[in-house]
């Protein structure tokens, strides 16, 4: 008894969350199918982004408010892919691609930062993040056009300087979804499966896995656990931390990609900043801290946060009669989720 | 020159020289007529002034810049929408709304200690969430708040109070214009200053007396205000009370002062160009006086209200121009998150 106890107690957000989840779905009277189909759409469009959290909460840097940087860079990609007209599989490869030497650039600079401000990444990621989105409005309402040679008018404003703000992708949205999609009956009704993208995420979690069991992914986890000590054993600590963040920027940068691709336009200055929250929230979700996530709790997370999130709206009209409340409501929890994360890990490492 | 820099600091020198070539340039190369855009300097800072000065306690206290500060804020509105609803006008509402306002904050001040008492260490970041979880429940409220005056909800059966309230008969400018007087086409908002000011001297008189020493000894050495004798999770938990009740009063202050009150997201992010314009003044993450309120406030304020007008005038002259309406508002980012990103990673004396 005092085992199952323990478990529900070490398990209590997942367990709520499910809980929340459950009644949703019941008090939404959604269909079943409808429900799966866009389930695992929503899967395949936000699981890369969360498992790119990982890896900087394992080398002991909290949740990386900065992942915000490396959407910034992916949605560079995408910019420069449409402005030059690419179309296909091969124009979306290329968005990742280009979005890489972004991402590294100003990964190492949110590295370089973070490393000044060692107990306090958190808030300095989050605070950056508004800072670089001054200096990407600056680029891309100012500059993009007159500096930046960006010459596709279907992107820009009618001015012709800075980009319009909404972007339809029409070269790369939606590719990957349609890429692989088999689908099967389930209830009566065709369940379509976004394969293309869950394979991509299944070998993204085998690589994050392989990774973390490398010499590298352990000096990181010893980095994690204890800076003084790996310090002392040896360890370089801030090259560490700073491969722990170019990692993640540059893992953002193409999960964002995804993200986009799966919505099919970009909304050119606020589609990043919705990023760094949500990703956030459903890692937590999952059930992990600012000190200890796994994949399973990113696909754990990714799945309940995204149903709360469907459900939410509809059930706020069928309970109380107003989608309204339902909107406020999952964006208080998103809210809610990381503050009470957050200080139940401050309230545990006090006592601990 | 160096070394008066250093003595004038940093980022308030840049700032003044930055807004001294603003106002030169306004005078110089447009038709802007100078004494309203002063006029309304003015009344900017008068606005934001006292959320500014909200952040002190918080600061001395030893609980870092307050960014839970729209948690306050929060209190401030719903004390003035139970008075607008009530249909008080004049005088009685908007001092009525800042001590509602103020009592309901105490209490909400205080569950916020008791939770920042919990997670020392991370008290910023929390904060932070306290905020937008308090923007984020306060809509709910509105939009389920059983308002009898028609003013404030959505005519024709919409749902909840609106976005934008007016509070035009209520008590609108009513400090602004107290014992007002024009300079050139503007007017010097006397109440408005002199009422922020009155707060400044209050909250500096009080850090003065036994207990804000006290409070300041706590926030600055723990340890040693512990070893004689000072109650230190008491004096934090006042100064985030304190924080708190002057960010009700703050936003009371805000809205008479703009004409409107503002529900919904509208308080989301005040909390980063408030907590800006302190570090502008001289601030730091442990260190805040009055007179980094009253300088920083005044400057930032200042180039933020010279800039928006200057850019615009600017871009009519200019063919094309239009393009560039968004500068005003991009360095309004960028400057102040700058300035928290230097706060957060300079090193400090301790």
């Amino acid at each position: 008894m005092s085992r199952v106890r323990s478990v529900a107690v070490a398990n209590l957000v997942p367990i709520l969350f499910a809980v929340l989840c459950i009644g949703g779905i019941v008090s939404a009277h959604i269909s079943l199918p409808l429900l799966a189909n866009e389930i695992l759409v929503r899967l395949g469009r936000n699981l890369f982004l969360v498992l790119s959290l990982i890896i900087p909460v394992v080398a002991g840097m909290g949740l990386n408010f900065g992942i915000v940087i490396g959407a910034m860079c992916g949605q560079i990609g995408l910019i420069i892919i449409e402005n030059a007209g690419g179309q296909g599989v091969g124009a979306l490869v290329s968005a990742m691609a280009i979005s890489i030497p972004f991402s590294l650039l100003f990964g190492w600079l949110t590295g370089l930062l973070l490393n000044k401000a060692k107990g306090r990444e958190m808030i300095t990621g989050m605070i950056l993040a508004f800072f670089a989105n001054g200096i990407y409005q600056f680029a891309f309402l100012i500059l993009a056009g007159p500096v930046i040679p960006l010459r596709n008018q279907a992107i820009l404003l009618d001015s012709g300087v800075g980009l319009a703000v909404t972007i339809d992708l029409k070269g790369t949205g939606g590719i990957l979804e349609h890429l692989l999609r088999p689908s099967f009956p389930f209830l009566g009704f065709k369940v379509a499966v976004p394969l293309a993208s869950l394979l991509l995420i299944t070998a993204l979690c085998f690589g994050i896995r392989w990774y973390l069991r490398t010499k590298s992914g352990q000096d990181l986890r010893a980095v994690g656990q204890d800076m003084h000590v790996a310090e002392i054993a040896g360890h370089n600590v801030n090259r560490n931390r700073m491969r722990a963040i170019l990692l993640s920027t540059v893992l953002g940068g193409i999960g964002h990609i995804i993200w986009l691709s799966s919505i099919g336009s970009i909304n050119t200055y606020q589609s990043h900043e919705q990023v760094g929250p949500y990703a956030i929230a459903a890692l937590l979700v999952g059930g992990a801290t600012v000190v200890h996530a796994t994949i399973w709790h990113a696909i754990l997370g990714t799945l309940l946060f995204q149903t709360l999130f469907l459900i939410a709206p509809i059930a706020g009209q069928e309970l109380l009669g107003s989608p309204q409340i339902g909107e406020f409501f999952r964006e208080f929890v998103a809210y809610a989720v990381i503050g009470v994360t957050l200080a139940l890990h401050a309230w545990k490492s006090r006592r601990g | 020159m160096m070394g008066l820099m250093e003595r004038i600091g940093w980022t308030r020198g840049i700032l003044a020289i930055f807004l001294v070539g603003l106002w030169f340039v306004t005078i110089v190369a447009t038709d802007l007529d100078f004494s309203i855009l002063f006029s309304d300097c003015l009344v900017r800072t008068g606005m934001n002034g006292i959320l500014v000065l909200a952040l002190v306690p918080a600061v001395r206290g030893g609980v870092g810049l307050n960014f839970g500060i729209p948690l306050g804020m929060i209190c401030g509105l719903l004390g003035t929408i139970v008075f607008m609803d009530a249909g008080i006008r004049g005088p009685s509402g908007l001092f009525g709304s800042m001590v509602l306002g103020g009592a309901i904050g105490a209490l909400a001040g205080w569950a916020y200690s008791r939770l920042l008492e919990a997670v020392k260490g991370q008290e910023m970041m929390v904060g932070i969430y306290v905020g937008f979880g308090a923007v984020a429940g306060a809509s709910i409220l509105w939009l389920v708040y059983p308002a009898q005056n028609q003013e404030l909800v959505w005519p024709l059966g919409g749902e909840g109070l609106r976005n934008t309230l007016v509070l035009e008969g209520y008590f609108k400018q009513l400090l602004d214009r107290f014992w007002s007087f024009p300079i050139g086409s503007g007017f010097f908002p006397t109440g408005l200053l002199a009422f922020w000011l009155l707060l400044c001297l209050l909250v500096g008189l009080f850090l003065r007396t036994r207990v804000g020493l006290a409070l300041s000894t706590a926030g600055a050495n723990p340890r040693f205000a512990e070893s004689s004798g000072i109650n230190v999770r008491a004096m934090r938990s006042l100064g985030v009370i304190l924080s708190t009740v002057l960010g009700a009063i703050g936003i009371v202050v805000f809205s008479q002062s703009y004409g409107f009150v503002q529900l919904y997201k509208a308080p989301l992010l005040m909390a980063f160009p408030t907590v800006a314009a302190l570090l502008i003044g001289g601030a730091t993450v442990r260190v805040a006086k009055i007179s980094h309120v009253i300088v920083g406030t005044f400057l930032f304020q200042s180039v933020l209200t010279t800039s928006l007008p200057l850019v615009n005038d600017l871009i009519q002259q200019a063919e094309g121009g239009e393009a560039y309406a968004n500068i005003p508002e991009i360095a309004r980012l960028i400057i102040s998150n700058g300035i928290i990103l230097y706060a957060l990673t300079r090193k400090e004396r301790a």
